[in-house]
């Protein structure tokens, strides 16, 4: 099942009188539940690419189409509310908010984005904390964990409304590459287990193998788009 | 909305050396106004109920025409016997009122036999005087005799005339006045005492019997140049010169016309341009606080958003909608407010009550002893003056946090 579809997708930015061209009409369509890489070396279009499929950004020409939604359409608000239910985010200076604690940030987007009650709360939280691997680590203020602990927490964050796609990034850039390798496997991992679609960007060889999918990209234009790799066996490093 | 708090809070706390120095300053801010509200209230009271309790009297019942001419104290503006009733028969119906003293006030010459000065005499019913104006017999100062303030044939003397003409208690002196058909009469008296002033040191104002009074003058019938009136609630002021204007407004002249005239103890005495002045300096004041509270917590609360651009940014982007990202930076700004009205108010009402137990004392014009205040504030001040500090505190944060959920996500998350 098509999860995004886009068709002649155009961004262009303005500085002054200058029109600067980030991405320049492509098309591609990514599945439910797949593992997605958009690589390329910096400028090339991957991180316009992952604001407008989360609705961050608006494109200036072309249609994109998320989860049946034309995202193009949608005014701020709109946009706002859409991310909230659909979307999850990780970025690569991981962006935890540094006055609340790991089981508060967690459980940020399910009081200011969402409304849940307090004891369905705790227990998606226990469980998301089990899941990265953050159990015992709650009472932590993000200043007193590693980066990749950081990581694991903005993965437990994006995942806490129960996205069903998640947007990574460069999620790994600030990682070194053991950690790095354990973040994409616990993506992998949480993609296996609560089937939500991952789109992470990267410019890293050995990380990008590690997607399913890879779009690469170049110039604001998908130069190619391999057939989806069998998929490897999971193995979650803790 | 405890979240939002607590969040707040915890924001406000991260950069705790600007918070406390925002706080610090609202806190000052509103220790200066309450301070300033509570210690001028204070001395505004005791100076009216001087005024007040002294000489005037709350209210004061008039011929229409008596005050504009008051200078000269006419004799032709006095309300005749009949109108007279009507007004106590007003007051007696009163239960608002406490007491009332009608006087009969005139110019005359005093002289000791050998000087002689003018004089404003006040033909009083001494119980009624004292009943009206319960200060008046503190006003008497040096020897004192006992018994009631004033007999028929003796007259208080003014202490600046008593000084003057060296007159003291005992002394025979005369008055002589024009009577309203032009003839002049005189009058000898005792002097039974000597009378501070109550409006300054050139206030020369003589108490004598009302019926020496209109002996002296000649008056064939009770007539009367005034009423003053005391209230049981000085603070019922405007509701019952409101209400005794109403009931005698059916008091006419031949012409139909309202013959009398209410006024206030703030009509009659130059003390209630002090009183509108410091009325004045507590709005300046307070202008002055929300001036600071403005500023400072505009200024916080923009360095936060500046500071937090990429936090912004990052919540934004999960999808915290823009009203949340507003009420929570109004609610740093509200936290800012409600902190320091609190600590403000708190060491306000500490130093107020340390005040009233060390006695502020301050001498006041012609007060002989030190007028000690009494500072106070209303609980209607605090909740105005806090309710004001959070207002502004929250209306101050309102650009900034309006700044924070306009802000663009992708502009936001890419801000070094």
């Amino acid at each position: 099942m098509v999860l995004i579809r886009a068709e002649g997708l155009v961004k262009t930015y303005r500085a002054g009188e200058v029109e600067v061209p980030a991405v320049k009409g492509v098309d591609f369509a990514i599945d439910s539940k797949s593992f997605v890489a958009f690589v390329g070396p910096s400028g090339s279009g991957k991180t316009t690419l992952l604001n407008m499929i989360g609705c961050l950004d608006r494109s200036t020409a072309g249609k994109l189409t998320v989860m049946d939604t034309d995202v193009g359409k949608l005014d701020r608000r709109a946009a706002a509310d859409f991310r909230g239910r659909h979307i999850g985010f990780v970025f690569q200076d991981f962006n935890l908010i540094p006055v609340l604690t790991v089981y508060e940030n967690i459980e940020y987007p399910l009081i200011m984005v969402q409304d849940w009650p307090e004891s369905k709360r705790r227990e998606q939280i226990a469980r998301l904390l089990e899941a990265v691997g953050m159990s015992g680590q709650e009472k932590k203020r993000p200043d007193q964990i590693s980066g990749g602990q950081k990581q694991r927490v903005a993965v437990a964050r994006a995942l806490a409304t129960n996205a069903q796609l998640v947007l990574a990034d460069e999620p790994t850039a600030n990682l070194d590459h053991d950690t790095a390798y354990r973040i994409i496997e616990l993506m992998k991992k949480m993609r296996d287990e609560l089937g939500t679609t991952f789109i992470f960007s990267t410019h890293d060889p050995k990380i990008m193998s590690e997607a399913e999918v890879i779009f690469q990209l170049e110039d604001g234009r998908i130069h190619r788009q391999p057939l989806p790799q069998p998929q490897p066996k999971v193995a979650l490093h803790a | 909305m405890l979240k939002v708090l607590k969040i707040a809070a915890r924001n406000l706390a991260r950069f705790g050396r600007r918070t406390l120095l925002t706080s610090v300053l609202i806190t000052l801010g509103i220790v200066a106004v309450l301070l300033f509200v509570a210690t001028t209230g204070s001395f505004k009271t005791i100076m009216i109920g001087q005024f007040t309790d002294s000489m005037l009297g709350h209210l004061q019942v008039h011929r229409k025409g008596y005050v504009a001419s008051i200078d000269s104290l006419p004799l032709n503006l006095n309300m005749p016997p009949a109108m007279v009733a009507k007004v106590e028969d007003a007051l007696k119906g009163n239960s608002a009122v406490e007491a009332w003293s009608p006087r009969v006030k005139f110019g005359a010459m005093f002289s000791n036999f050998t000087e002689t000065t003018s004089v404003r005499v006040n033909g009083v019913d001494p119980a009624k005087e004292a009943a009206t104006t319960p200060l008046l017999p503190g006003r008497l100062v040096g020897e004192r005799k006992s018994g009631p303030l004033l007999r028929p044939g003796e007259i208080l003397v003014p202490e600046v005339i008593a000084r003057g003409l060296k007159v003291k208690v005992g002394d025979t002196v005369v008055l002589v006045a024009t009577n309203l058909d032009g003839s002049v009469n005189g009058k000898t008296l005792v002097v039974g005492g000597i009378v501070q002033s109550a409006t300054g040191p050139s206030g020369k104002d003589a108490y004598v019997d009302i019926e020496d009074a209109r002996t002296l003058l000649r008056m064939k019938d009770a007539q009367v140049s005034e009423i003053a009136v005391r209230l049981k609630d000085p603070a019922q002021l405007d509701k019952e010169y409101a209400q005794l204007g109403r009931e005698l407004s059916g008091v006419t002249n031949k012409e139909g016309k309202p013959a009398l005239e209410v006024h206030t103890w703030a009509d009659l005495s130059p003390f209630s341009s002090i009183v509108r002045m410091i009325d004045l300096l507590a709005v300046f004041i307070k202008v002055m606080l929300v001036s600071i509270v403005l500023i400072s917590v505009m200024n916080v609360m923009m360095m936060a958003v500046y500071e937090r651009i990429r936090e912004i940014g990052t919540i934004s982007a999960i999808g915290t909608p823009p009203r949340r990202i507003l009420s929570l930076f109004l609610t740093e700004g509200l936290l800012l407010g409600v902190g320091g009205a609190a600590l403000g108010t708190a060491i306000s009402l500490v130093v107020i009550y340390a005040l009233n137990i060390w006695k502020l004392s301050l001498k006041f014009g012609m007060q002989s002893s030190p007028v000690t205040l009494s500072p106070a504030v209303s609980v209607a001040d605090v909740a105005t003056i806090a309710g004001l500090v959070i207002v502004m505190s929250v209306l101050a944060s309102l650009q900034p946090a309006w700044k924070a959920s306009r802000m663009d996500p992708v502009r936001a998350l890419g801000h070094v």
